[in-house]
């Protein structure tokens, strides 16, 4: 038995399943952090006041480039494959992979800062926003770190057996990378600038 | 691919249409199985076991109400010195059933048997689909149901108990109270994650692997019905997800997302920063929990709509009304959820909106009842066993959506909420209306799933006694909550002088609960026994047209012995000119 439109994409809906089911997946997270920005409001809205300026914007835009670097290297990786070049297109992968633990680094380096001047999520409503909004996202990286680990990895002997198939995988990860991008350029603004 | 023949694996003479790649072992068969018939089966027992277990504490709740401060009988000493002390229930005990009540049986009970297993079981079949679109997926999200299952039961053992803050967990109770509500937190994220899980596969599979010819406008009702469910888990569960991280954070990291500044607790003001707000986790819980109602209810109107066709061998009326009312209803349940806050002071110009879009949602569902009730009109019906279930769900579901109009305006509603009303008007939706529904559902389908029928009597032994039971449970209730009873008492509200004349209703209750709780052994018996010595059956015993029952019963790994193809909509009962009073989806034309 085969379940149909694995690979190829069904003409009529002109989509192949994963396709679909990323997209779907894909907005589920925008209600996922669609709550959490809201909450976000609703918590600046009804304060007495709000801080700024604690958080430090030069880490936050030099994690913003780095994603959005990551994101580039991550269609690069996906246009490789189209263009069956497999071993550019691993390599690609791999690159978006440090990109992403650089960000993490990046971001370490910011959390401990913060730890050490008491400001733990107790601290404030802020604090605990800026942890929750930015750990959530954080947990979203290393969930991309670890599928583009496994694709370049254990996953990659797919590319012999079904090269269209893997492809379509890389684009799919993509897709849940740029969101995963976005999510972030959202974050910057509103938790470093406003 | 490669064909074998098994044996007589279900000891009848369907056997050898069964096909398999290679024979699996028992565990990848039963247990760890990415069939989606053998998931929704596991789904629906699981579901199943899990309402049974709900109920039981209801029944104990119940002996409570009716006897308060009498020690339980029979299983009063099980509990302990912290939960029941010399078999006397305690009010915090009382709390906890309450609360994992409500939680089991919307969210391990019925979802579960509804989406999980009749939805796993049923809908791949109606729209011609060899298995669902990702099978080891489905399997992930059943397994992770399991694991939430198990976190929400343990949670009764640890100190102090299960959670007792309501299955709505409102803050700031539940940021204070003890490590039950932890499990419940963490148990609600697993049960999140297994329904987005699942409702991406449901997606998936009605969009991408419906059969050929099978267009949106031929799928059955209960596709339609699963479909719209799917979308609503998908997109409403999410923001509970994202309260219940918050709710997560105030209790295991100190944070005050829910805890506005100035808080006491005991006289003492709560240690925390404030600045939080109580009513962000209301409206976070009800954007879920109103969908939430319709995740309940739909696909229970899509089990009745199949059955009900079948059995008056008619069209279903005005299936195009039927598929825009409930696309309607879906798009409208994400914009009524504060109409369960009329109480909280949010504002009247917030509660002017949500009780206008509250009259409006109503509209769809009116249409849906009536459509239904019209479908009945002049038809010849067979009164089998799933019909008496589908037909008792119309007046249900019609008193329970009447009975909640005035709950949707604030006026009356400031009189009625958390009165016994309430739990009168959503029981009559879910309880008399959605698990009748359900059971009408294993009765039609069990066919299906096993190759036998089964037995018509110990049925409607089973639907006449719960029937009459669950209606004396449920009608009382008005009476009370009209009278200005409170719900979440522990002794009934003894204490409150308006009570005098209404306490006596909750013996009268207890009976029919526990009648209610022994007319359901019919039913077990009656699911094990025809397991093994039902009235075998053919592919098609009811003379039904939908896709699924052209597959053998019970169908083999992969459904369908040829490619299945679709000629016309669902429901071509009684064709004027036709040989027979039914002409199936699959059945070519005649030249």
């Amino acid at each position: 038995m085969e379940i149909p439109y694995t690979v190829e994409p069904r003409p009529d809906t002109g989509l192949a399943n994963g396709k679909l089911g990323i997209w779907l997946f894909l907005a589920s997270e925008v209600m996922l952090f669609g709550a959490l920005f809201s909450t976000y409001i609703l918590l600046r809205v009804g304060a007495v006041e709000w801080p700024h300026g604690e958080l430090s914007v030069t880490l936050g835009a030099i994690n913003t480039v780095i994603l959005i670097c990551s994101s580039v290297t991550m269609v690069v990786a996906w246009a490789k494959l189209k263009m069956n070049d497999f071993a550019k297109g691993r390599l690609y992968v791999l690159v978006t992979v440090a990109l992403a633990a650089v960000f993490l680094v990046n971001k370490y380096f910011e959390y401990a800062e913060h730890f050490s001047k008491g400001e733990v999520p107790s601290h404030s409503t802020f604090f605990a926003i800026y942890y929750t909004l930015t750990g959530l996202h954080g947990l979203h990286i290393i969930g991309g770190i670890l599928v583009m680990l496994y694709l370049a990895g254990p996953g990659a002997g797919l590319w012999k057996r079904n090269p269209e198939q893997f492809a379509n995988r890389v684009e799919y990860t993509g897709l849940y990378w740029h969101f995963v991008d976005l999510v972030w350029i959202f974050l910057f603004p509103v938790l470093y600038l406003l | 691919m490669e064909k074998t023949v098994t044996g007589t694996a279900h000891g009848h003479g369907h056997a050898h249409e069964h096909e398999h790649a290679h024979e699996l072992g028992f565990w990848r068969k039963y247990v760890f199985s990415v069939d989606h018939k053998v998931i929704g089966i596991q789904y629906a027992i699981t579901g199943l076991l899990f309402l049974l277990f709900g109920f039981t504490l209801m029944m104990i709740m119940r002996f409570q109400l009716a006897y308060p401060g009498h020690p339980i009988p029979l299983i009063g000493n099980w509990f302990g010195a912290d939960k029941a002390p010399g078999g006397i229930m305690l009010p915090e005990f009382y709390n906890q059933l309450g609360a994992m009540h409500g939680t089991i049986m919307v969210f391990l009970g019925v979802v579960p048997l509804a989406v999980g297993g009749f939805g796993n079981f049923v809908m791949p079949l109606q729209i011609g689909a060899p298995d669902m679109a990702f099978p080891k997926l489905n399997m992930m999200s059943y397994w992770v149901y399991f694991l939430g299952g198990v976190t929400m039961l343990a949670s009764f053992f640890v100190p102090n108990g299960a959670a007792q803050s309501g299955w709505t967990s409102y803050p700031p109770l539940a940021i204070i109270a003890s490590q039950g509500q932890t499990f419940w937190l963490i148990g609600m994220v697993f049960l999140i994650t297994s329904s987005l899980l699942g409702s991406i596969n449901f997606i998936v599979t009605i969009v991408q692997l419906r059969a050929k010819g099978l267009s949106y406008m031929r799928l059955p009702f209960f596709v339609w019905a699963q479909l719209v469910t799917s979308f609503l888990l998908l997109l409403a569960f999410p923001p509970l997800e994202a309260a219940g991280v918050l709710q997560l954070m105030d209790r295991l990291a100190g944070t005050s997302f829910f805890l506005p500044s100035g808080l006491m607790v005991s006289q003492k003001p709560l240690a925390v920063a404030g600045g939080g707000n109580p009513l962000l986790w209301q409206h976070l819980f009800w954007f879920l929990a109103h969908p939430e109602v319709y995740v309940l209810i739909l696909p229970a109107m899509g089990i009745v709509s199949e059955i009900i066709a079948n059995n008056t061998r008619k069209p279903l009326w005005g299936y195009r009304a039927l598929v825009y009312a409930i696309v309607f209803l879906g798009f409208m349940s994400f914009i009524v959820w504060a109409h369960h806050m009329f109480m909280t002071g949010m504002g009247t110009t917030i509660s002017a909106f949500f009780q206008v879009t509250t009259m409006i949602i109503s509209i769809p569902s009116v249409v849906i009842l009536t459509a239904l009730l019209l479908s009945l009109w002049g038809a010849s019906i067979r009164f089998t066993t799933p019909m008496l279930f589908a037909l008792a769900f119309l007046p249900m579901f019609g008193i329970g959506g009447l009975t909640g109009l005035p709950l949707g305006l604030a006026p009356s509603d400031i009189h009625l909420h958390d009165t016994y009303y309430v739990i009168g008007h959503f029981h009559y939706v879910v309880a008399p209306g959605t698990i009748f529904a359900l059971f009408a559902g294993v009765y039609y389908w069990f066919p299906k799933a096993t190759g036998r029928k089964m037995n018509d009597l110990l049925g409607k032994i089973h639907f006449w006694g719960s029937f009459i039971c669950i209606n004396s449970v449920f009608m009382p209730m008005f009476i009370q909550g009209l009278g200005g009873m409170n719900r979440r008492m522990y002794d009934g509200g003894m204490q409150y002088a308006h009570n005098a004349g209404l306490l006596h209703w909750n013996v009268v209750i207890g009976f029919a609960a526990w009648g209610l709780g022994l007319f359901q052994i019919p039913f077990i018996i009656n699911f094990f026994s025809s397991i093994k010595w039902g009235a075998l059956v053919d592919r098609n015993p009811w003379e039904a047209t939908t896709l699924e029952w052209s597959a053998p019963s019970p169908p083999g790994h992969g459904n369908f012995l040829t490619e299945p193809i679709v000629y016309r909509g669902a429901y071509e009962y009684s064709v004027p000119g036709a040989a027979k009073d039914f002409t199936p989806q699959f059945e070519p034309e005649r030249a």
